[in-house]
C-alpha cells in the first residue's frame, strides 16, 4: 500500500511536471487576421512605455484613430517595459498592441514569435516599406522576420552650451575626437579642492547616453565580423575609440569624474548636468531639445553632429539610431484590429506627425518626414537632417537581447577607469566571452 | 496487579469479530482520514515544491525561452554553467565572498549586540528596539539609503571624513569597496539574528553563571564553557540562516548597482546589474538575468538548480547539527 502510494504520487508529480513542460505555444504562421466589421465592437488594449506627457500625446492619437472606428474603443496603458511586455505574452494575457522603447530585444521578440509575424498584413494591404527609411527598417525585424514597425526614431548628436562656448573663444562644434577633447579641456573648470566643477565632457561609458553603442558608429567600429562573429578586437575602431576615452578620463582623473557623476542629477530630470550648465557638451538623442525647451528656458545651446574618428573624417555625420517599435503580441485577443491601429499609427503621416510634434522624436516614413505640419526647431533640424543623412548606424539584434553589450561596455568601464591595462588582449576575451554567450540557446 | 488476577478479556461474539480484512479496512480506512486532513498540505507541497523542482530540473536540461517550446539538449546547460560562462564565476565569487562575509559579520556582530544588550538593565527596551528597527526597512528602501549615504562626493559619510582630511573611498562606485558596502547594509538590517540570540542568552540559567564564579571561572571561561554550549543550537541555526541569506542576495544588489551607476534604466536592467566592473553580480542576479533579460529559462532552471543543491547542503547540516544538539528530537 505504501509503495503504492509512492508511486500514485510520483507518478502524479511526474504529469503535472510533463503536461506543463511546452512554452505558450511555438510560433506558427497564422495568416493575416481579417479587420473587424464595422459594427462589430473591439476592444484593444495597448501597452507603451509612455507617462504623463507623453502618454498624453499618444491618447491624443488615438482618440483620432477611435473617431475613424468608432466600433474599435482603446484602453491604453502607460508606463510598461519589455520585462512587463514579456512576462505577459508568456503568461497568455498579452495586449493587443505592444509599444517598446527599445530594439535591444527585437532579436528574441522575432525569432521566439513573442511578437507575430507581419509579412501577411504587409502583404495583403499592400503596405509600401520604401516609405521607411533603411536604418530604421533594419532595426525593427531579426533574420527576414519583420515582428513590428517603427514607432519615431530616435538619433544621436552632440549638444554643447553656447555660453560656455562663447566664454571659451569656440565658435563652431568639433567635428574630430581630437577636437572634441580639445574642446573639453578647454571647457572644464574645477574648484579649488580640484574637484569637478564644470566637465567639458564626461566620456564614462554608461554615462546618460554616452553608451557603448551610441558611440561606435562614430568610430566606424563594427560588432560583427561578416561571419557573425565578435569583431571588437579585429576593428581598430573599438581599440581607436576606447584609447579615446581613456585618455580624456586621465585628463580628468578617473577617481574626480567618478565623484562627479555619482552627484550628477538625473537624465530626465530637469537637473540634467547638462540643462544644469554643469557639463558644456553631451552626447543625446533629439528628446533632449523638448526637455531643454521645457525645463531649462534660459539655456543657450546648439546642437550638431556628433565628432568622429580623426582616421575616418569621411565618416562625419555619421548617427547612432534606434527608436520605439511596436507590434502585435502573441496571443493578441483581437489580431485583426490590432493591425489596423499599427498600421495608423506607423504609416499615417498625419498621426506620426502629431507624435513627433507633441514627444520631439524623428517621424519614421518619408511622408511625415516630408509633412509641412511637422514642426522644427533649428536645434531639431539636425536630427532630421541626420536621419536624411543616409549615415545611421545602430546595434545588430540578436537572439539574447542585450547580452553582447553589458560584456563590452563592462570592459569599456573597467579599461577607462584604469582597472584593465592590456587592451589587445581585453577585446580578445570581449570577443570570446560574446561568441560564447551567443552559443547558449543554440 | 499479578498475573493471576489480571481479568482475561473476553472474546468477540463471533458474529462480530474482526476478519483479518476488515482489520485491513479499518486501517485502510484510518490511512484515508490521515490523508484528508494531510491533503492541503499534500497539495501544497506538491503544487508549490515538488512540480515547480520537477519541472525546473526538466527545463534545466532544455534550451527554453518560454514562449517557444523547450527543446531537449542533456546536460549542456550545466557544463556551459562550469566552462564557458564568461560570468559564472565571478558571479559565484561574489556570492561566496558575501556569504562568508555577510555570515560572519550578521552572528559575530549579532552575538556582540545580543551579549552588550543582555547586560543593559535601564532602558533596555529602547536598545533592543534600536538595533532592530532597521530589520523592518524594505530592502529596496535600505538600500537607496545607503546609497545615499555612501555617495563618494555628497554623501554624509565621505564628507564627515573630510572633516578630519581623509578621502573616504569611492564605495558603491568602486569594485574594491561596493561588496563591503553592501556587507556593512546587511549588518545594519540583522536586527532579527540579533533578537534570536537575546533570547537564547536570556534562556541561560544564571545559577550556572554564579557556581562557575564561585569555582573561580573568569569571563572568557564562562562564555567559553556555558554561554556557547548553552545557545549553540541557536547560534547554528543563525549561521545556516545567514549562510542562505547570502547565498540568496539580491535585491540589495540590484538596487544599489542600479542606484550607484547613474544609469535611467531600469533597475535591474542588464547593463546595470554588478555595477561596478560586475563586483556586486551575484548567483541569482545572474540567473534573473539569464532567464528574464537574455531569455535563456533553461539554463536559468540549471542555476536554480544548482541553488537549490547548495542550500540544500546548508540545511541539512543544520538539521544534523540540531539533531546532535538534542533540538527536535522527542523527549
Amino acid at each position: 500500500m505504501k509503495k503504492a502510494s509512492n508511486f500514485l504520487g510520483l507518478g502524479l508529480v511526474i504529469a503535472l511536471a510533463t503536461t506543463g513542460c511546452g512554452g505558450v505555444g511555438a510560433s506558427k504562421p497564422t495568416g493575416a487576421a481579417p479587420p473587424p466589421s464595422d459594427d462589430q465592437k473591439v476592444t484593444l488594449t495597448v501597452w507603451s512605455g509612455f507617462a504623463d506627457r507623453e502618454l498624453d500625446a499618444l491618447q491624443t492619437v488615438l482618440d483620432k484613430f477611435h473617431s475613424a472606428h468608432p466600433n474599435i474603443t482603446i484602453k491604453s496603458e502607460g508606463s510598461q517595459d519589455d520585462d512587463k511586455i514579456t512576462q505577459a505574452i508568456r503568461g497568455g494575457n498579452a495586449p493587443d498592441l505592444a509599444i517598446s522603447f527599445t530594439t535591444d530585444n527585437i532579436g528574441q521578440f522575432c525569432s521566439s514569435g513573442s511578437f507575430q509575424d507581419l509579412k501577411p498584413y504587409l502583404e495583403r494591404d499592400k503596405v509600401d516599406l520604401g516609405k521607411i527609411p533603411e536604418a530604421t527598417k533594419d532595426y525593427t525585424q531579426f533574420n527576414g522576420t519583420r515582428c513590428a514597425m517603427p514607432l519615431l526614431a530616435d538619433v544621436y548628436g552632440l549638444y554643447y552650451n553656447k555660453a560656455m562656448f562663447d566664454a571659451a573663444g569656440l565658435t563652431s562644434p568639433p567635428k574630430t575626437m581630437s577636437e572634441l577633447s580639445d574642446y573639453a579641456r578647454k571647457l572644464t573648470q574645477f574648484n579649488p579642492d580640484g574637484s569637478i566643477k564644470v566637465a567639458g565632457f564626461v566620456p564614462t561609458p554608461a554615462f546618460y547616453e554616452n553608451t557603448i553603442q551610441t558611440l561606435a558608429p562614430q568610430f566606424g567600429a563594427k560588432w560583427q565580423t561578416p561571419d557573425g562573429k565578435s569583431a571588437l578586437s579585429s576593428d581598430p575602431g573599438w581599440k581607436e575609440m576606447l584609447k579615446w576615452q581613456k585618455d580624456l578620463t586621465d585628463f580628468f582623473g578617473a577617481d574626480k569624474l567618478t565623484k562627479f557623476t555619482a552627484q550628477s542629477g538625473q537624465e530626465y530630470s530637469a537637473d540634467n548636468d547638462f540643462q544644469a550648465g554643469k557639463i558644456a557638451m553631451i552626447m543625446d538623442g533629439e528628446y533632449r531639445t523638448a526637455f531643454a525647451d521645457r525645463e531649462a528656458k534660459d539655456l543657450k545651446y546648439a546642437t550638431a553632429p556628433f565628432p568622429v574618428a580623426d582616421s575616418k573624417p569621411e565618416l562625419y555625420g555619421t548617427a547612432y539610431t534606434t527608436g520605439t517599435i511596436a507590434g502585435i503580441p502573441k496571443g493578441a485577443q483581437n489580431a485583426g484590429a490590432s493591425w489596423e491601429l499599427l498600421k495608423y499609427l506607423t504609416t499615417d503621416a498625419d498621426a506620426l506627425v502629431s507624435l513627433s510634434n507633441s514627444l520631439k522624436n524623428v517621424p519614421t516614413s518619408t511622408d511625415a518626414l516630408a509633412s509641412p505640419k511637422l514642426e522644427s526647431t533649428e536645434q531639431f533640424k539636425t536630427f532630421l537632417d541626420l536621419f536624411h543623412g543616409g549615415k545611421l548606424a545602430n546595434s545588430p539584434a540578436s537572439p539574447n537581447g542585450g547580452a553582447y553589450l553589458k560584456i563590452a561596455q563592462d570592459f569599456a568601464l573597467k579599461y577607462v577607469a584604469g582597472d584593465s591595462t592590456d587592451l589587445d588582449s581585453g577585446l580578445q576575451e570581449v570577443d570570446k566571452h560574446i561568441d560564447d554567450s551567443a552559443q547558449l540557446g543554440k | 496487579m499479578s498475573a493471576t488476577t489480571m481479568p482475561t478479556r473476553p472474546a468477540p461474539p463471533a458474529s462480530t469479530r474482526t476478519s483479518p480484512s476488515g482489520s485491513a479496512g479499518v486501517k485502510h480506512r484510518r490511512k484515508l482520514t490521515v490523508l484528508a486532513f494531510m491533503s492541503p498540505w499534500i497539495v501544497g507541497l506538491t503544487l508549490f515544491f515538488l512540480y515547480p523542482l520537477l519541472a525546473t530540473s526538466y527545463y534545466s536540461l532544455t534550451n527554453f525561452d518560454l514562449i517557444s517550446d523547450p527543446q531537449w539538449t542533456g546536460f549542456s546547460n550545466y557544463v556551459f554553467m562550469f566552462t564557458k560562462d564568461p560570468l559564472m564565476w565571478k558571479a559565484i565569487g561574489n556570492t561566496a565572498w558575501l556569504t562568508v562575509v555577510i555570515t560572519v559579520g550578521r552572528v559575530g556582530f549579532g552575538l556582540l549586540a545580543a551579549m552588550v544588550l543582555v547586560k543593559i538593565k535601564r532602558g533596555a527596551g529602547v536598545f533592543r528596539t534600536l538595533f532592530y528597527l532597521p530589520a523592518l526597512a524594505p530592502p529596496v528602501a535600505a538600500s537607496l539609503a545607503f546609497v545615499f549615504i555612501l555617495n563618494p562626493s555628497t554623501g554624509p559619510l565621505n564628507q564627515f571624513l573630510g572633516v578630519f582630511g581623509i578621502e573616504g573611498p569611492l564605495w558603491f562606485n568602486d569594485p574594491a569597496f561596493a561588496k563591503p558596502a553592501l556587507s556593512v547594509m546587511a549588518l545594519w538590517t540583522s536586527g532579527t539574528i540579533i533578537v534570536i540570540l537575546l533570547a537564547s542568552l536570556l534562556d541561560v540559567p544564571g545559577e550556572l553563571y554564579e557556581a562557575a564564579s564561585l569555582d573561580g571561572a573568569n569571563a572568557w571561561h564562562q562564555f567559553r564553557h556555558i554561554t556557547l554550549p548553552s545557545i549553540a543550537p541557536v547560534l547554528m541555526f543563525s549561521i545556516v540562516n545567514s549562510i542562505i541569506v547570502g547565498l540568496q542576495f539580491f535585491t540589495e544588489a540590484v538596487v544599489a548597482g542600479s542606484v550607484a551607476s547613474g544609469s535611467t534604466a531600469t533597475a535591474g536592467s542588464s547593463l546595470t546589474i554588478g555595477y561596478p566592473d560586475n563586483s556586486t553580480l551575484t548567483f541569482p542576479m545572474w540567473l534573473y538575468e539569464q532567464g528574464f533579460h537574455q531569455y535563456h529559462m533553461g539554463y536559468a532552471s540549471a542555476m536554480a538548480i544548482v541553488l537549490f543543491a547548495v542550500s540544500a547542503v546548508f540545511t541539512v547540516i543544520l538539521v544534523r547539527r540540531m539533531r546532535s544538539a538534542g533540538i527536535g528530537e522527542e523527549e
